[in-house]
């Protein structure tokens, strides 16, 4: 078996006298395709922001693709990571938000672009060649030279996993994205995302509250509870068969909310 | 009867010293309400005890304090201005302390979601700031900045304080030579409406400029 591409160990973050996660640990294999449900404010997309460095963890250790995320090796010890260390570990993940977090400012090629021109040093032609290629592949190339505001909810997520996508990431993560969206447009959205998982090996974490696409899409299923892992599992496992009460209690509710499994 | 033209050419050039004055003004405040606006949010706290440091000083103080620091105290430091580069010195930095805090506004209001998706794409702090942050927040200053400029100008006469002949100054020299109130002095009025007049169009110009696609409307 292969070694994970992340392990969390003993992770606690808190939040002033807060504690969101406390000593959670687990590991992501290569390639994955990871789902995490629960109920808000299980810590779910502190996971995923923690794994993007967007928050700092208050105690444990992160190791992302061989290299500790927070930390880094020092006179045999480690102490915590510099910005450079960060920059180089952020290369290896890409995030996509529940709110697109689009620029607004720049056209939709420009979106894309952007970071692989700044952060790899591509060269305009080839940062536009690829960025066509990957709005080709999320169905949009020819809203290239519009402007986000100019795009439904849907046609902006798109454009940013092709943002995420074009600085090549190892690990992708999804925090509820298609939670903004007009149910209509949901859709579109799981499409490009279940082309990516079929079309690309790509280790892939996923928050949602679809549990449909959950099952279908995800190798592995974990359910979170006040900042713990209360159950894990295949898809069929944890939703046909949940075997924690609060698991069964949490599914029957998002059942009755009209969510299809 | 008195000749006018010669007068009113008078109050002319002074109105050339008022428009260098707010041209060369601006042109510092701008540059002092960057350095300082973005020095407010900076990480490190030096250089944010620093801007705030100058910014409190130069809005606490009065501008006539501050010219005649530039203008007559300089001068024992060693340094010592011309007219016109004090006053450009002293409404620069003046105006310029206002305008950090503009600049700091809009700098913060552009919010979490922004600079969360800049770090998720492994852009530095400074690349963040000037090909995110900064054209967004720009629009947010305009406005603000607008008011500024004109303010700037109508602060331009304090320089006459110092001897330089600024359409305010010449006004006055128009009127204790040919007696007459009302001439000087309407006709400065309405030149100083004028440049602010052209200061707004210019900004509003600048405005839809700089906001244009943002709201979705092609162009």
């Amino acid at each position: 078996m292969a070694a994970p591409i992340i392990r969390i160990d003993n992770i606690v973050k808190r939040y002033g006298p807060l504690t969101v996660l406390d000593g959670l640990s687990m590991e992501v294999l290569p390639g994955e395709k990871l789902a995490l449900i629960g109920p808000s404010g299980s810590g779910k997309t502190t996971i995923l922001r923690i794994l993007m460095t967007l928050e700092t963890i208050s105690d444990g250790h992160i190791e992302v693709d061989g290299d500790q995320l927070y930390h880094m090796p020092k006179n045999g010890g480690l102490v915590p990571a510099d910005d450079r260390h960060l920059h180089r570990m952020r290369e290896k993940i890409g995030m996509v938000f529940q709110h697109f977090n689009l620029f607004p400012h720049k056209c939709v090629l420009d979106n894309v672009t952007l970071a692989p021109m700044l952060t790899k040093g591509v060269a305009k032609a080839a940062a536009e060649k690829r960025a066509m290629e990957l709005l080709d592949m999320v169905g949009l190339a020819d809203k290239a030279k519009n402007m986000p505001a100019q795009l439904s909810g849907g046609q902006k997520q798109r454009v940013a996993i092709a943002r995420a996508l074009a600085l090549s990431p190892k690990i992708m993560l999804f925090d509820e994205v298609t939670s903004a969206l007009d149910p209509e447009l949901v859709e579109e959205v799981l499409n490009v995302m279940r082309k990516l998982a079929s079309e690309t090996d790509m280790t892939m974490l996923l928050v949602t509250h679809e549990m449909g696409f959950a099952h279908d899409f995800a190798d592995r299923i974990l359910f979170f509870d006040r900042g713990r892992i209360v159950e894990e599992g295949k898809p069929d496992e944890i939703f046909r068969n949940p075997r924690q009460e609060r698991t069964q209690t949490f599914l029957r509710k998002i059942i009755a909310a009209g969510h299809r499994v | 009867m008195t000749d006018w033209s010669g007068y009113i050419g008078l109050i002319l050039q002074g109105a050339l010293v008022t428009l260098q004055l707010t041209v060369m003004g601006s042109a510092l405040a701008l540059v002092m309400a960057f350095v300082a606006g973005l020095g407010r949010v900076s990480r490190f706290i030096a250089v944010r005890a620093l801007a705030t440091t100058y910014i409190e000083f130069f809005r606490g103080t009065s501008i006539f304090v501050q010219l005649f620091w530039v203008y007559f105290v300089l001068p024992f430091a060693g340094v010592t201005l011309s007219p016109l580069q004090a006053g450009v010195l002293a409404l620069g930095l003046n105006v310029g302390a206002y305008g950090a805090e503009v600049v700091r506004g809009a700098v913060k209001a552009i919010g979490r979601e922004q600079r969360e998706a800049c770090i998720a794409l492994n852009l530095t702090r400074g690349q963040a700031m000037r090909h995110v942050i900064l054209p967004q927040a720009l629009p947010l200053m305009l406005p603000t900045f607008c008011n500024n400029a004109i303010e700037l100008l109508k602060g331009t006469a304090v320089v006459s304080l110092i001897s330089l002949t600024d359409m305010t100054f010449q006004a006055q020299v128009v009127r204790a030579q040919t007696g007459n109130t009302l001439i000087p002095f309407a006709t400065i009025l309405v030149l100083y409406f004028l440049m602010a007049l052209a200061i707004s169009t210019a900004m509003r110009w600048l405005e839809r400029r700089v906001t244009r696609g943002l709201d979705g409307v092609r162009t």
